[in-house]
């Protein structure tokens, strides 16, 4: 195999590897999460306006995590700088 | 009308005009009438603004805008909302309408290019010292920086750039990654599908916008109220 073939493997196993290990972390902590907030209305309904309030903008935090990985491996697959360097290397 | 093709992932790819150095992209076009949208509605409704009992339909909208922000800001900050109200209300209101217009077809949302979120998180990045330093003084303010020992100076200035980062690409892969989803939907599941996504989308675009704004008020009040609280601790001890 020839060293674009050798990129394009890289790029999509590294791409699959980075949203599937990288959304482990988020997954465990927005159930985590939801699941503190919810016992913590059941206990408080009285607030639960700022309870869903912080949740929301917790959720938002924690999946942004996930949300980095996704990025990357958008990157890699439709926007890949070493592919790009590779086709100029060649013409 | 899809006029974002699924191999490119930001609006900037799309030309639409081209002369010398000057490019007219996508981002440009929609940023613009987003802006055009919001000023236009803002200056007809205000025109004839009334302070009586009987009030245009217009202006209760607006009115029930601008006392939601208000009240946000009031929670967040605890303190006079006044002050952040035009910056961060005007962060809110940008994102929010340029996110919720993407359910016309055609349209594609200015925050899904890297380079609108970048010109957002930067302005965050230059209010809060702004805001910090007229709060509460240059002095106090960058004594912040070496809060609590002179070790961590270089700590709260990395703190600092990648939270600015994190605002960024938070919003550009989230509004980014929607756009993405709804085409591989489209070519996988045409009909019902995608509009359930566009659903769920709007629901997106509005915690995005909110959680944006939420967050620069968070950053700025951190930086201009860190001291007040010691202010009022010597002044209870006087």
């Amino acid at each position: 195999m020839d060293s674009m073939t050798w990129i394009a493997v890289a790029s999509i196993i590294s791409a699959g590897l980075a949203m599937g290990i990288g959304s482990i972390g988020p997954a465990l902590g927005e159930g985590n999460a939801v699941s503190q907030a919810l016992s913590a209305i059941a206990q408080q309904p009285d607030e639960k306006n700022s309870i869903t309030r912080t949740l929301f903008v917790s959720l938002a935090m924690i999946e942004s995590i996930a949300i980095y990985c996704f990025v990357i491996s958008m990157i890699l697959i439709f926007a890949n700088p070493f592919w790009d360097h590779a086709i100029k290397a060649v013409k | 009308m899809e006029i974002l093709g699924l191999n490119q992932i930001s609006p900037d790819q799309v030309i639409l005009w081209h002369w010398r150095f000057i490019t007219i992209n996508a981002t440009l076009i929609f940023t613009w009438l987003v802006m055009a949208i919001l000023v236009l509605t803002s200056w007809l409704v205000t025109r004839k603004i009334t302070s009586g009992e009987e009030i245009s339909r217009w202006q209760g909208l607006l009115e029930a805008v601008v006392m939601g922000i208000r009240e946000q800001i009031r929670e967040t900050s605890q303190g006079d909302p006044d002050e952040y109200t035009s910056f961060v209300g005007t962060l809110f209101l940008f994102i929010g309408l340029s996110n919720f217009l993407m359910i016309v077809p055609g349209y594609v949302a200015p925050t899904s290019s890297l380079t609108t979120t970048c010109a957002l998180a930067i302005c965050v990045f230059i209010a809060v010292p702004f805001y910090g330093i007229k709060n509460q003084g240059i002095i106090h303010y960058l004594k912040e920086y070496f809060q609590p020992t002179l070790i961590f100076f270089p700590f709260h200035v990395m703190g600092e750039i990648t939270r600015t980062v994190a605002l960024m690409i938070r919003l550009f892969g989230n509004i980014m990654s929607h756009d993405k989803v709804i085409g591989i939907l489209l070519a996988v599941t045409p009909f019902l599908f995608p509009v359930v996504m566009q659903a769920l989308g709007l629901l997106i675009g509005m915690v995005q916008a909110y959680i944006f704004a939420i967050l620069a008020m968070v950053y700025i009040a951190s930086a201009s109220q860190a001291q007040e609280e010691q202010h009022q601790v010597v002044v209870e001890k006087v």
